[in-house]
C-alpha cells in the first residue's frame, strides 16, 4: 500500500497562500498553529492551481480561518459548511475542497452533515480544531467537553457525555481518519499532507487549545515532562511502543488495548499491537478512538485508518456520463413532449 | 346486442373516481384524463388523497378520489360540483355525495355495499335501500362480480383478479362518455410489459366495462363532449410538478449552466426531485441530501461553483431552510427555492392545497432579507416561472423563491409544448477579468460579479458576516451596514422594472375588481366570467410576482371602487398589499385545504356587490 508523500512540483508559494486580513484569534490560540501549517504544506501537495482550492467552514473560532488564507473561501452558518462543501464539490469535482470547523460546528449544530459527508465518502478533507469548548460565545462546554466539567453553562458540572470524534468519523465509514496536535507542528504538517493527498472523506482531528477559555486542555500532551509517556505515536507497520525511554507498549488482548512494560522483561517488541493503517476493517480503528477514554492508556495520534473506496463525486459524474451513453445526450425538444401528445388542427 | 343507444352532447362534464386508496383511483382519474386529453377536449384535475399510503380498507378516510372536469370550450378549474360519481365502496360514496350535483350520477360497485363496509363507512342502514340517494340518477353495478367473471379464463389470483376492478369501472366510463380504449390499451402494454397476464387481464376488465355499458339495458343514454377549440399546435398533458421540473431543466439548457438539485423527500414536492433525477444525461445533478437543511445548504455551495442551483421543498421544508436563504441573501448567490404550499401549520395536511406561505417566503427570515417571491398559477405555468424564476436569481444575482400549491402541483391541464427556441434565454455572465474586481462591485442592476472559484486571481472570501460595500471584506461599521441593508433591499425593488405589468381582465377601471396570486387563478377566472354573464361589471387581475409587486400595481387598485381578494389564508396577500398601498382590500377566506369553488367566488363577488348587480 502507498503510504509516502509525494513531494510535488508547486504551483503556488507559502507567501500566495497569506490573505491580507489581520489575523483575530487571541494570542496563544492554538488555530494560528493550524493556519501556519497548512499554509507549509500545501504548495508541497497540491498540484492544482491555487484558484482550485475552497475553503469553507461554519460558525465559530476556527471557522475564521477561510478569511486568512488568500484562497476561495466561504465562510457559512453554524454547522452547515459540510454541506455548503458538497454541493460545492459537486458543482466542480475538479475543485480542491477543504473544511475548517470546531467541535461545536461540526459535532452539535452539525453533526448530521458530518456523518453524511462521511457515510457518502465525499471527496472534502474535514479538519476538526478541537478545543473542547465554545470559544467564540465564551466558555460554554461543548459536545467534546469532558463530563463534570465546569463552564459558564455548567456550573455544577456537565452531566453530558462526549462525543469521540474519531469513533464517530469511524462509525460513519470516513475512508481517512486521523489526530494530530497543534502544538507537534512536525507532525500536524505530516497528518495534514496525508488527508489532502487522500481521496474520499478525510476527517483530521486536531487538538486544539483554547488559551483563553480551555488552556491547557492538552497540556498532558505538549508538555515536555509528560508528553512521552502519554502520547503514542501511531506508526504503520510498526509496534504500539511509547514513554519518555520507549519503555511502554501497546499489547491486544482479545478486544482489549493493554499496557506493558518492555524493561521487565516479561513482554517484548514483538507480543506488541502492529499498527496497520490500512486495515479494511475498522474495528482496531474503533479500539484506537477508545484510548482516550480508558485511564492509563496513552492518546493515539496518527493515521488511525485509511481505506480506499469510489467517491461520491466520482459516482456522479460517472453516472452522468454513463446515462448519457445510454440514452444520449439530452434532447429538451423531445423530454418536452413527452410520451403522449396529439395535435390541434 | 343491444338496442342503439342515444347519444346526448353535453358542453362540459365533472367526473370524480373514488374508492379505498388501494383501489387505483389515482390511476384510473389520470387514465381517464390522459384519454380526454387525447380526443381534444380542454381538461382540469384535482387529485385528492389520504396522507397515508394504505388507510385502513373500507373507512371514510382511506378515501382516494381523482376529479376532472372536460369541457369542449375553455376551463380553468376541476370543476365545483361532480355530475358524476363512480364509488368504489360505501365509504367512497358517504364521503363524496354530499358533494354531487343534484340529480347528479351514481355509479356504484354494489356488490361492496355488504354488512361490513356499510359499518366501516358509517351506514346505519343500506343507502342503496333507503331514501339516501332519492334524485339522483343511480346506477347499481356489481362491479366486482362481474370483473371476476371476465377473468375467469385467466389463472389470476383471487387478489389480482380485485385488482383489476378499476380497469373495469374505466371502461365502463369510456364508454358513457363515448370515448375511446385503445390508448389506455396501449398503456397497459407498455407498463406490464414484463407481465403478459396482468397486460391481458387488465384488457378484459376495461373492455368487460366498456361492453358492459353497451349491452345492460340499465343505461339508455350515452354523453359526448366535443373537442374544445384550442389553438393550433402539439398538446401534452401536464401537471405542475412536471411542469416546474422541465421549467428548471429548460432554464439549465437555454443559460448554458449545468442543473444542481439539492433537495430532500416532501410531499407534495418530492416529484420535481424524482423528475429531475431521470434528466441525468442533460448533465442535471441531483443531491438527495441529509436534510432540508443541507439540501438547500449544498445548493447554495453549488451556485458559489456556478451551477444554476435550486432546491425544491413544501412549507416545513422552507422554514428550515430559513437561516440558509438569509446566507444566500447575505453572499448574493443566485438560487431558486421551489415551495410546493401545503395545508398548515407544522405537518398540516400534507396532501393538501392552500396559500398560507406567502408571508413565509416574502418576509420570514432574520433580519431584514429581502428575496424575490414569484407564484405560478396554472400547472403549466409552473414551467415558464421556473425559467422566469432562474433568470431573475442569475441576473440580480439573488436568491427567488417560487410558490407553487399542492394542487396546481398534482393537478394537470392540457400544454401546448413550445418550441425550445421560443424560450427565453438566460444571459450568464461570470467575472473572469482580475483588473477592477472586488467581490460587491455592483453593475446596473445593483448584481454583484458571479467570480467562481476555479477563476485564477480572483481568490476571494464570502460569508455571513455583513460586508464592506464594494470591497466585500467583513464590516462593522453602523453607515455601512445601513448603506448595505437599503442596496440589498433596493436591487429587489429594482427588479420591478423587469417583470411584466399588472394586467387587469376586463374594464380597466370600475365598480369591483378581483385580484389572487398563484393557484387561485382558474377558479377566480371562471367565478369573474360567470358574474359577467349575470350582468356583474367585474375586471380580474393576478399576481404571479408578489415580491417585487408589479409597477402598476397601486395604481391599478386604486382605479376600482371595491377589491376582492380571495387566498387560501387568513388574508396574507391582503396584508401585504393594504400597508404597501394603503388600500382597502376586501378579503374572502376559505381555508379547507382544496381549491376554491367557482361558486363560492361567484357568490361573494354578488355579496360584494350588495344584490344590486351593478346595473
Ligand atoms: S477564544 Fe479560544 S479558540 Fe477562540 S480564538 Fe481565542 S483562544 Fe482561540
Amino acid at each position: 500500500m502507498e503510504n509516502k508523500i509525494e513531494i510535488k512540483t508547486a504551483k503556488f508559494t507559502v507567501k500566495d497562500l497569506m490573505s491580507d486580513q489581520d489575523v483575530r484569534w487571541c494570542p496563544g490560540c492554538g488555530d494560528y498553529s493550524i493556519l501556519a501549517q497548512v499554509q507549509r504544506t500545501f504548495p508541497e501537495i497540491i498540484d492544482s492551481p491555487k484558484e482550485d482550492i475552497v475553503w469553507i467552514s461554519g460558525i465559530g473560532c476556527s471557522s475564521r480561518f477561510p478569511y486568512y488564507m488568500d484562497t476561495y473561501g466561504f465562510h457559512s452558518i453554524h454547522g452547515r459548511a459540510p454541506a455548503l462543501a458538497t454541493g460545492t464539490k459537486l458543482a466542480n469535482p475538479k475543485l480542491n475542497v477543504w473544511v475548517a470547523t470546531g467541535d461545536g460546528d461540526l459535532l452539535s449544530i452539525g453533526g448530521n452533515h458530518f456523518i453524511h459527508a462521511c457515510r457518502r465518502n465525499i471527496d472534502l478533507k474535514i479538519i476538526l480544531f478541537n478545543n473542547r469548548i465554545y470559544g467564540l460565545t465564551k466558555g460554554q462546554y461543548s459536545p467534546t467537553s469532558e463530563k463534570g466539567k465546569v463552564t459558564k453553562t455548567t456550573p455544577y458540572g456537565s452531566i453530558d457525555y462526549p462525543f469521540n470524534p474519531t469513533m464517530l468519523a469511524t462509525g460513519s465509514e470516513a475512508t481517512f481518519v486521523a489526530r494530530s496536535i497543534d502544538r507537534n507542528t512536525k507532525h500536524l504538517q505530516e497528518m495534514i499532507k496525508r488527508a489532502g493527498l487522500h481521496k474520499g472523506t478525510a476527517f483530521l482531528e486536531v487538538y486544539q487549545n483554547c488559551s483563553i477559555f480551555n488552556d491547557g486542555a492538552f497540556a498532558l500532551l505538549t508538555d515536555k515532562e509528560t508528553k512521552d509517556d502519554n502520547v503514542l505515536v501511531l506508526e504503520h507497520g510498526k509496534p504500539m511502543i511509547f514513554g519518555k525511554n520507549a519503555d511502554k507498549g501497546i499489547k491486544l488482548d482479545g478486544f482489549t488495548p493493554r499496557v506493558v512494560d518492555l524493561t521487565s522483561g516479561q513482554y517484548s517488541k514483538d507480543d506488541l499491537w502492529i499498527h496497520d493503517e490500512f486495515d479494511e476493517s475498522p474495528v482496531r480503528a474503533t479500539i484506537l478512538s477508545t484510548f482516550t477514554e480508558v485511564p492509563g492508556l496513552p492518546t493515539p495520534i496518527g493515521v488511525f485508518r485509511q481505506v480506499f473506496k469510489p467517491t461520491y463525486d466520482e459516482g456522479m459524474v460517472a453516472q452522468i456520463e454513463d446515462v448519457k451513453k445510454k440514452k444520449g445526450e439530452g434532447d429538451l425538444a423531445k423530454v418536452l413532449l413527452g410520451a403522449n401528445t396529439w395535435e390541434v388542427n | 346486442m343491444a338496442k342503439k343507444k342515444e347519444i346526448q352532447q353535453l358542453n362540459e362534464v365533472t367526473v370524480r373516481f373514488a374508492g379505498d386508496s388501494g383501489d387505483g383511483m389515482q390511476l384510473t382519474g389520470s387514465q381517464f384524463s390522459n384519454t380526454t386529453a387525447f380526443v381534444g377536449n380542454d381538461l382540469n384535475t384535482l387529485p385528492d388523497y389520504p396522507a397515508e399510503i394504505r388507510a385502513p380498507i373500507g373507512t371514510v378516510y382511506g378515501v382516494s378520489g381523482f376529479q376532472l372536469h372536460f369541457s369542449s370550450e375553455d376551463i380553468h378549474t376541476p370543476g365545483d360540483s361532480p355530475d358524476v360519481l363512480v364509488a368504489m365502496n360505501p365509504a367512497a360514496l358517504k364521503k363524496n355525495l354530499s358533494e354531487v350535483k343534484k340529480n347528479g350520477i351514481l355509479i356504484l360497485n354494489s356488490d361492496t355495499f355488504d354488512l361490513k363496509n356499510l359499518k366501516l363507512a358509517g351506514y346505519p342502514t343500506n343507502p342503496l335501500d333507503d331514501d339516501t340517494l332519492e334524485g339522483y340518477t343511480v346506477f347499481k353495478v356489481p362491479i366486482s362480480k362481474l370483473t371476476e367473471k371476465a377473468l375467469e379464463d385467466t389463472k389470476l389470483s383471487n387478489k389480482d383478479v380485485a385488482r383489476c376492478k378499476n380497469f373495469f369501472a374505466l371502461g365502463l366510463m369510456y364508454w358513457l362518455y363515448n370515448r375511446p380504449i385503445d390508448n389506455t390499451i396501449k398503456w397497459i402494454e407498455e407498463k406490464f410489459k414484463k407481465k403478459p397476464e396482468y397486460v391481458e387481464a387488465n384488457t378484459l376488465a376495461l373492455r368487460a366495462g366498456y361492453n358492459y355499458g353497451d349491452i345492460t339495458e340499465a343505461f339508455t343514454t350515452r354523453y359526448s363532449v366535443e373537442p374544445a377549440k384550442l389553438p393550433k399546435g402539439t398538446y401534452r398533458n401536464i401537471s405542475g410538478n412536471e411542469a416546474t421540473a422541465l421549467g428548471f431543466l429548460a432554464a439549465s439548457v437555454r443559460s448554458g449552466l449545468p442543473l444542481y438539485l439539492g433537495s430532500y423527500p416532501i410531499t407534495p414536492a418530492s416529484e420535481i426531485l424524482q423528475y429531475l433525477s431521470s434528466y441525468k444525461n442533460f448533465g442535471v445533478k441531483t443531491f438527495q441530501a441529509e436534510d432540508e437543511i443541507a439540501g438547500i445548504v449544498s445548493a447554495i455551495g453549488a451556485s458559489y461553483a456556478g451551477n444554476l442551483a435550486i432546491t425544491s421543498t413544501s412549507g416545513p421544508g422552507l422554514a428550515l431552510k430559513t437561516e440558509a436563504l438569509g446566507l444566500a441573501v447575505m453572499t448574493e448567490l443566485p438560487l431558486v427555492v421551489i415551495d410546493v404550499q401545503r395545508g398548515g401549520p407544522s405537518t398540516g395536511l400534507p396532501t393538501k392545497t392552500e396559500q398560507a406561505d406567502l408571508l413565509q417566503a416574502v418576509v420570514g427570515r432574520n433580519g431584514e432579507a429581502p428575496v424575490a417571491v414569484l407564484a405560478a398559477k396554472t400547472p403549466r405555468d409552473c414551467f415558464y416561472m421556473a425559467i422566469e424564476a432562474s433568470r431573475i436569481a442569475i441576473k440580480y444575482m439573488t436568491p427567488v423563491i417560487l410558490l407553487t400549491d399542492g394542487y396546481i402541483a398534482n393537478g394537470t391541464e392540457p400544454w401546448r409544448v413550445p418550441s425550445v427556441d421560443s424560450l427565453p434565454k438566460i444571459d450568464v455572465k461570470f467575472r473572469k477579468e482580475k483588473e477592477g474586481f472586488y467581490p460587491y462591485l455592483r453593475d446596473e442592476f445593483l448584481a454583484r460579479p458571479w467570480a467562481i472559484p476555479g477563476t485564477p486571481d480572483l481568490e476571494h472570501r464570502i460569508g455571513g458576516l455583513e460586508k464592506a460595500d464594494i470591497y466585500g471584506t467583513v464590516n462593522y461599521d453602523p453607515d455601512n451596514h445601513n448603506k448595505m441593508i437599503h442596496l440589498r433591499a433596493e436591487k429587489i425593488k429594482n427588479i420591478e422594472n423587469d417583470i411584466p405589468l399588472l394586467e387587469v381582465d376586463g374594464e380597466q377601471e370600475g365598480e369591483l375588481l378581483v385580484i389572487g396570486w398563484g393557484g387561485t387563478y382558474g377558479a377566480i377566472k371562471e367565478a369573474v366570467a360567470k358574474a359577467r354573464t349575470l350582468g356583474y361589471k367585474v375586471s380580474q387581475a393576478h399576481f404571479q410576482y408578489v415580491s417585487p409587486f408589479p409597477k402598476n400595481t397601486g395604481e391599478v387598485l386604486k382605479k376600482f371602487k371595491k377589491v376582492l381578494l380571495p387566498e387560501i389564508n387568513l388574508g396574507q396577500l391582503a396584508k401585504l398589499l393594504r400597508s404597501e398601498y394603503l388600500v382597502d382590500i376586501i378579503q374572502f377566506n376559505v381555508v379547507r385545504g382544496l381549491p376554491f369553488k367557482v361558486s363560492d367566488i361567484t357568490e361573494k363577488i354578488k355579496e360584494v356587490y350588495g344584490g344590486k348587480n351593478g346595473k
